[in-house]
């Protein structure tokens, strides 16, 4: 090697974000262990992956595809009998790349036997004031963040309302819980009349977590699987196989839990107060 | 005609957006984790030099324009046009009506190498050098020793540019040298 080669082995965080994130990490399983909380780990790499419209796993030939999120195989636990639990891992999506978004990204997932999704935004919160200092979470409706009602809202095309969704949310500051969304955005949550039992937080603008009171019913599951493949073709995107295995686990019975996903890098973003990934992850694509 | 999908955005990429010359300043990728994607883009239209944003959803495409930035130097005006020549020894030369120079006019020097953006061929912007070094044609009389007072004037150069914030020792006859980006005056030359 040169004398001038360019230094492009050096990492891309500095050593003091390094150690922070250290810290936030062991911060994190030190909640979980106080709560009883079980650590996981399950496969990053599955031979099946979600049909969510919206999400492109990464293949990989002769394997499957590296995970979008642990959700699956985390449920395929609960429903074999394991009591609550979480994932601390990497997960991997095709094509998100940007200020907030690495393609490879830090998720944070867990399960709660027994709570509903209001029970999980208060435990949510609770790990959340641990993490960037103790701050009122106050709470707001899809519809609020769009600024239309659900009337109006079932009537706009759908890329019209997530354009209109993420700008509602870049724009709110301090800590929001946003609930009440539509019903054909429930994805996995429970469907209640118009609304489905979902949530999200957003904190200064940024998306951090989603989470679910976790549909169990079969059927349900199927239909909603159906429905995405649909949209995929409409689209124009590939298909995407139906994962058996885990319909075969919630046949079986998913056992009532609320779950939720935690952008870690992005939780460290806010704890260090700055605006993108660049500087938090340790190496960037 | 070639095109950028979402993906290619970078910032510099000359793409046509409405009929116009564009380049990409600023790409942020936008997504809610279970919604689709978007990228809302800030362009700079190279022929008006205004900031234009426009969101696309990801996978969109936009034509390519056909814009260089080639290093020209400038000859001379013959009242209407500016007139440059390419420093890649083919002598090729372009005129530029004064919408492309714009505000550039006021630090072109004679054999000074500028940029010149050109569209299909057709000059469409120029930028000058960030330092020039020009004459003062007018200006007050130099205060002789006068270099600590901090007091300034005004002082008009060979390009009929009149600038501020000169020192009172400065004579006519004497080279200034000039930063056109915020068309300052930094030293004498000479």
């Amino acid at each position: 090697m040169t004398p001038d080669a360019p230094q492009t082995w050096q990492p891309a965080a500095t050593i003091e974000v390094l150690v922070a994130r250290a810290r936030l990490t062991a911060r994190v399983r030190q909640f979980f262990v106080e709560r009883n909380v079980l650590e996981v780990h399950t496969p990053v790499l599955g031979s099946a992956t979600v049909t969510d419209p919206d999400i492109e796993s990464i293949p990989v030939p002769g394997y499957g595809f590296l995970q979008s999120s642990p959700e699956y195989f985390l449920k395929r636990l609960l429903a074999a009998g394991m009591p609550s639990c979480y994932q601390l891992g990497p997960v991997f999506r095709h094509g998100e790349q940007g200020r907030q978004h690495n393609p490879e990204f830090v998720m944070l997932e867990w399960y709660r036997l027994g709570f509903d999704h209001w029970q999980l935004m208060e435990e949510v919160a609770d790990l959340v004031d641990l993490l960037l200092g103790p701050a009122p979470c106050q709470r707001c409706t899809y519809a609020e963040v769009v600024g239309q009602d659900l009337l109006q809202i079932a009537d706009m095309p759908r890329d019209q309302l997530d354009l209109a969704f993420a700008e509602g949310c870049a724009a709110l500051q301090g800590r929001w819980f946003v609930t009440d969304y539509p019903a054909d955005q429930a994805v996995l949550a429970r469907s209640q009349g118009d609304t489905a039992a979902r949530f999200e937080l957003v904190v200064d603008g940024v998306e951090v977590a989603n989470g679910y009171w976790e549909l169990t019913d079969l059927e349900q599951h199927r239909q909603r699987f159906a429905a995405d493949l649909q949209t995929r073709a409409q689209r124009g995107l590939d298909p995407v196989a139906v994962d058996d295995t885990f319909l075969a686990a919630i046949q079986a019975g998913l056992p009532d839990c609320a779950g939720v996903a935690v952008g870690l890098d992005r939780l460290l973003m806010l704890a260090l107060g700055k605006a993108g990934l660049d500087g938090v992850l340790a190496f960037r694509r | 005609m070639a095109s950028y999908s979402t993906n290619e955005f970078r910032s510099g990429l000359k793409v046509l957006l409405e009929g116009d010359p564009c380049s990409i300043l600023e790409n942020e990728f936008v997504k809610p984790g279970k919604g689709q994607a978007f990228n809302r883009v800030k362009f700079r239209n190279l022929k008006s030099g205004r900031v234009w944003e426009r969101t696309f959803k990801s996978g969109e495409s936009i034509e390519a324009a056909d814009v260089m930035d080639l290093d020209m130097e400038y000859l001379y005006n013959d009242g209407e046009f500016w007139h440059f020549m390419r420093t890649d020894g083919s002598y090729e030369q372009v005129a530029a009506a004064e919408a492309a120079v714009g505000e550039a006019k006021d630090w072109l020097k004679e054999q000074d190498v500028c940029q010149v953006t050109l569209w299909n061929e057709d000059p469409i912007a120029v930028t000058p050098p960030n330092f020039v070094e020009l004459e003062v044609v007018e200006t007050d009389p130099g205060l002789k020793g006068d270099t600590a007072s901090g007091g300034t004037k005004p002082a008009t150069l060979s390009t009929g540019a009149t600038i501020k914030g000169v020192p009172l020792f400065i004579n006519i006859g004497d080279v200034l040298r000039i930063d056109t980006r915020s068309g300052e005056y930094v030293s004498r030359a000479k």
